[in-house]
């Protein structure tokens, strides 16, 4: 058994009714092979949190636990209700989007049905106007909305994975590494526009990451994953200085 | 040329039945990436449930009626004997598919017996129902057949490309995975993939069936000159799989015509085009993997 270390005060919110989802005691295996042990941790409505962690420390196995795309056993809650025995189509209508690592884009659609289809749990008669508000916030997915989505840059795949994970309107958008294979400038104007998304919608986020850097910055609060587990958990300004962080993960 | 451009027209009948039958295999290769094998009997089944009907309803009434209680069926066996396995591992859902087959196949037999049955052509099929062309004959049912596949093939371009489940059956398609986390259902969408295969499938063998007759294994080599047009067409595309359809069906009736001809070849029958077909499939998987129209699967990151 590990403890959590805990930076600061900045670990402890998530308490009080203000809990988007939580979290707690999740176990979660491929088989025999036990990757989550114990994993909690809370997000609030409305916040940036950001899990960091190395190569197979089970980032983004914990995110496919959220979706239930992998069996587990603990509680995990969303707005109040129990997620953890629903199916993944049931999971996404109850408002959570996952950008899958590798993008989650569906290569041989266009643009434009990729947000359609972002759009399926939907009911309302908004979609066109959604799909033109991405055009505008994306200008060059607007430009090539008719091309096969297989042919765009990898740049231009993440900011469609990320429009299309936001056609479904989420509460919570779970992002896996959004970073992985892009280049440092492409990446920083990707991570301001999460920034922006998050304050113009007021979607929570959960993102993952091995690049700390951009992500501590537009977190409220992070927690670290090593083999497992949740090893230590602070504000984002707690996260940055320290030592343990900065050596691991910001190359300091 | 009176004589070339009548094996023409002779081959769109065959051309039409083998470009419905391949959109079906197409359909569902696309979703899943496996060959269903049990194709070939699911369209004879419905071809017979078409037949029978017809002992009390109108031949087109008996159609439609065949392919919808074969949608029906489709949907059951994706149900019961595909959705329960891994779909990702391929071998005992094709041996469930020949399994499938194999029961058709009795079933039909032990029903309606192993003779064979005349089939109604839906179309006006009288000796001078025809169009005259540079002295060939172009007969009303090859364009009646023509016409009824031009639909079906409208009608699934138009369900793929313009409805929600169409949308859906494509993401699923494209990337299981990432359907499953927009909240496509993704087992139902395969079902309803299931079901339209199948429904094409009976129009497919009621349209071929009214020049080769019905017996349990009519559709045998009809399904094997479909997946030559489906291998050909680049087997994930549906256009694609219409025109390779027609190819492989000229192909094949001209090397038939005219191999007769030929002096010392005139042991080769209409076998032969089997042979050929064949042929086609190995050439096309050797030399052009994706078909004439396929997707290359090549991806950027």
């Amino acid at each position: 058994m590990t403890a959590t270390s805990t930076l600061g005060s900045g670990g402890s919110a998530g308490a009080g009714g203000n809990v988007m989802l939580s979290v707690s005691k999740v176990d979660a295996s491929y088989g025999q092979v036990q990757v989550l042990r114990q994993v909690s941790f809370t997000v609030d409505r409305g916040e940036v949190v950001v899990i960091l962690g190395a190569n197979g420390a089970g980032k983004t196995t914990t995110l496919r636990a959220i979706c239930q795309m992998v069996s587990t056993s603990g509680e995990i809650i969303l707005d109040g209700q129990d997620i953890s025995k629903s199916d993944t189509a049931s999971i996404v209508r109850m408002g959570v989007a996952h950008v899958p690592q590798g993008r989650g884009t569906f290569p041989e659609l266009s643009v434009e049905d990729n947000l359609e289809v972002g759009a399926y749990v939907r009911k309302d008669n908004e979609i066109r106007d959604d799909i033109a508000r991405w055009f505008d916030a994306f200008p060059r997915l607007g430009e090539r909305k008719s091309q096969l989505a297989g042919s765009l840059s990898g740049g231009e795949q993440q900011m469609l994975a990320v429009a299309r994970a936001m056609m479904s309107r989420p509460q919570v958008l779970l992002l896996d590494e959004p970073s992985l294979g892009l280049a440092p400038l492409i990446i920083e104007d990707l991570f301001s526009r999460f920034s922006d998304i998050n304050r113009e919608t007021g979607t929570t986020m959960l993102v993952v990451e091995q690049n700390a850097n951009l992500a501590l910055e537009i977190a409220t609060r992070g927690y670290v994953l090593e083999a497992g587990q949740i090893v230590l958990t602070g504000t984002a300004d707690e996260l940055r200085v320290n030592p343990a962080v900065r050596e691991a993960y910001l190359g300091a | 040329m009176q004589l070339f451009l009548q094996r023409v027209f002779d081959s769109m009948n065959n051309g039409a039945s083998y470009a419905v039958v391949a959109i079906a295999l197409v359909l569902i290769f696309k979703a899943t990436t496996l060959v269903n094998f049990a194709q070939a009997n699911m369209a004879m089944f419905g071809s017979y449930l078409a037949w029978w009907f017809h002992g009390t309803v109108p031949i087109w009434i008996a159609i439609f009626l065949a392919m919808a209680l074969s949608a029906v069926g489709g949907a059951l066996i994706e149900r019961v004997l595909i959705r329960p396995f891994d779909p990702s591992d391929h071998l005992p859902v094709v041996l469930i598919t020949f399994g499938v087959a194999a029961i058709l196949e009795a079933t039909a037999g032990r029903f309606w017996g192993l003779e064979f049955h005349k089939f109604e052509s839906p179309f006006p099929a009288q000796p001078d129902d025809y169009i005259g062309i540079g002295g060939a004959r172009l007969r009303y049912e090859t364009l009646g057949t023509l016409l009824a596949m031009g639909l079906m093939v409208a009608a699934v371009f138009l369900i793929l490309n313009r409805t929600k489940i169409g949308l859906a059956f494509r993401a699923v398609s494209s990337n299981v995975e990432s359907a499953r986390l927009v909240g496509v259902r993704t087992g139902r969408t395969l079902q309803f993939g299931w079901a339209l295969a199948a429904a094409l499938g009976t129009l497919g063998g009621t349209l071929v069936a009214k020049q080769t007759n019905l017996e349990p294994a009519f559709m045998a080599k009809l399904v094997i000159f479909a997946f030559a047009a489906a291998v050909l067409g680049g087997l994930d595309s549906i256009g694609g799989s219409v025109i390779a359809a027609f190819i492989v069906a000229i192909i094949q009736s001209l090397l038939v015509g005219y191999a007769q001809s030929i002096p010392g070849l005139g042991w080769l029958k209409s076998n032969f085009a089997l042979v050929v077909a064949f042929v086609l499939i190995l050439v096309v998987l050797l030399f052009k993997p994706a078909g004439l129209y396929g997707t290359k699967r090549v991806e950027r990151v």
